[in-house]
């Protein structure tokens, strides 16, 4: 499996909005403006960060309202939220819309700041990146010391108007795939209503 | 004598464990393949209803610590005497997969942690850089182009897939370990690998926990988790699971 089929489909969308651009239907957004250095530059920071927040030793409501934080600055949660929750967000009122985005930030932030404890005192560094179609994908490992290296990728953007990353995968685990899977199921335990399962959001993660 | 009988089992067994984990192919794109979904979620209820009655661990988040435990003496040696347990069977996955390079460094490990590791109770080679390469008969048939098959749950063992579940039996059979033990000392390895499963559900417990088992749908975020992580060890390219959320804009 190659890259080709995706990324000729992305081309003729790619070449469509290019064109749109060109005719000034569309402000001037061009493709891959986001180097490669900027890319590993933020991943740096977000890295540095988590590093900071683990390793602080503050009580874990502390340490969890910061990785909110940090997902705040560097992610583009509102798109992570809108893609998680899939189709019905066309259907969703913008107030929908916003308190479910509230919701999912501080979902995200409980459930995968946790995680990322677990590798307190680990050294972490960016080894790697690559181009995904309009996107890059920049590689981090983080290695205790006597254990197998741990892999985070994270997928970098800077459509939002901004260089944000908006997906991350943990050793092969893809954020938004498990949660376009999770708020789907939430969503179907409350027979689609939106209200009830923002509710359920809040308390979740 | 029943070494002899095992070895001459082995060739037919195998060949019926390849042919049989082709089984129910995986069309090509379909992510999750999963036919005998209904048998496959009263093996993962049945599983989980084991577990609680089998593990120390709380059935819910309120009545755990508010920090993970720091890591127990007793358990991070039962992973490591397991895991040096499993390494002679890595290694003879890397020679089968013609990976000489993780093969030598598994029996290093092994040699090191078996002796001045004291049988692995310590992880000396870890401290040299030597930090491991697992694999097992399931990678050696993805190795050789066999096809995931069917995503199954196994009774006790968990999530897996038809080519997983088939390394797992040949795993077992072809364990070097076994040949050069007698009878009571393979009870006893059985025992510390089965205690050192148990050591390493624990360990995880914290990733576990907010991601499979307080999720809405456990059944199908275990699925999915076993899935993209089993491939992701395999090496299998991540590109066809690339999401790109920005894409909706120009639709």
């Amino acid at each position: 499996m190659t890259l080709m089929p995706i990324s000729s489909i992305d081309r003729r969308r790619f070449l469509i909005a290019g064109g749109a651009a060109a005719l000034g239907l569309l402000a001037a957004r061009p493709g891959l403006a986001l180097s490669q250095a900027d890319a590993r530059a933020l991943i740096g920071r977000v890295m540095g960060d988590v590093q900071r927040i683990i390793n602080s030793g503050q009580p874990e409501a502390a340490m969890l309202r910061e990785f909110e934080a940090l997902f705040s600055r560097f992610g583009d949660v509102p798109t992570i939220a809108r893609s998680a929750l899939g189709p019905p967000a066309r259907n969703a009122s913008p107030a929908q819309l916003a308190a479910f985005t509230e919701a999912f930030r501080g979902y995200l932030a409980r459930k995968y700041g946790r995680q990322f404890r677990r590798f307190a005192g680990a050294s972490a560094q960016v080894t790697g990146a690559r181009q995904i179609q309009r996107h890059w994908e920049v590689i981090t490992t983080m290695t205790m010391r006597g254990e197998p290296p741990f892999e985070v990728r994270w997928h970098v953007s800077d459509m939002s108007g901004r260089n944000l990353f908006f997906n991350l995968i943990i050793e092969g685990v893809n954020l938004l795939a498990v949660e376009r899977q999770e708020i789907g199921a939430m969503l179907e335990r409350r027979r689609g209503n939106l209200d009830p399962m923002i509710q359920d959001l809040r308390r979740a993660g | 004598m029943a070494q002899v009988f095992r070895l001459r089992l082995l060739l037919p067994v195998l060949a019926a464990l390849v042919l049989a984990s082709g089984c129910h192919p995986r069309p090509a794109g379909v992510e999750v393949h999963d036919p005998f979904e209904t048998t496959n979620r009263a093996w993962f209820e049945a599983n989980l209803a084991l577990e609680q009655a089998l593990l120390p661990v709380a059935p819910d988040r309120a009545e755990r610590a508010e920090d993970p435990p720091p890591p127990r003496p007793l358990r991070t040696a039962l992973r490591r005497v397991a895991a040096n347990l499993s390494t002679p069977r890595w290694v003879v996955n890397d020679l089968l997969q013609a990976r000489p390079d993780r093969g030598i460094e598994n029996a290093l490990r092994f040699a090191i942690n078996t002796t001045v590791g004291l049988g692995g109770l310590f992880n000396p080679a870890g401290a040299m850089g030597l930090s491991g390469r697992p694999n097992d008969f399931g990678a050696t048939l993805h190795a050789w182009g066999v096809n995931e098959g069917a995503y199954k749950v196994l009774p006790v063992f968990g999530p897996s897939t038809e080519r997983d579940a088939a390394g797992m039996v040949v795993d077992s059979l072809l364990d070097p370990l076994d040949f050069a033990l007698n009878r009571t000392e393979r009870t006893a390895t059985f025992a510390l690998r089965q205690a050192g499963r148990v050591a390493e559900r624990i360990e995880y417990d914290d990733i576990l926990g907010p991601m499979v088992l307080e999720s809405a749908d456990p059944y199908a975020q275990a699925r999915l988790l076993y899935l993209q992580n089993r491939r992701h060890f395999l090496g299998e390219p991540s590109e066809e699971e690339f999401i790109d959320p920005y894409a909706d804009l120009f639709d």
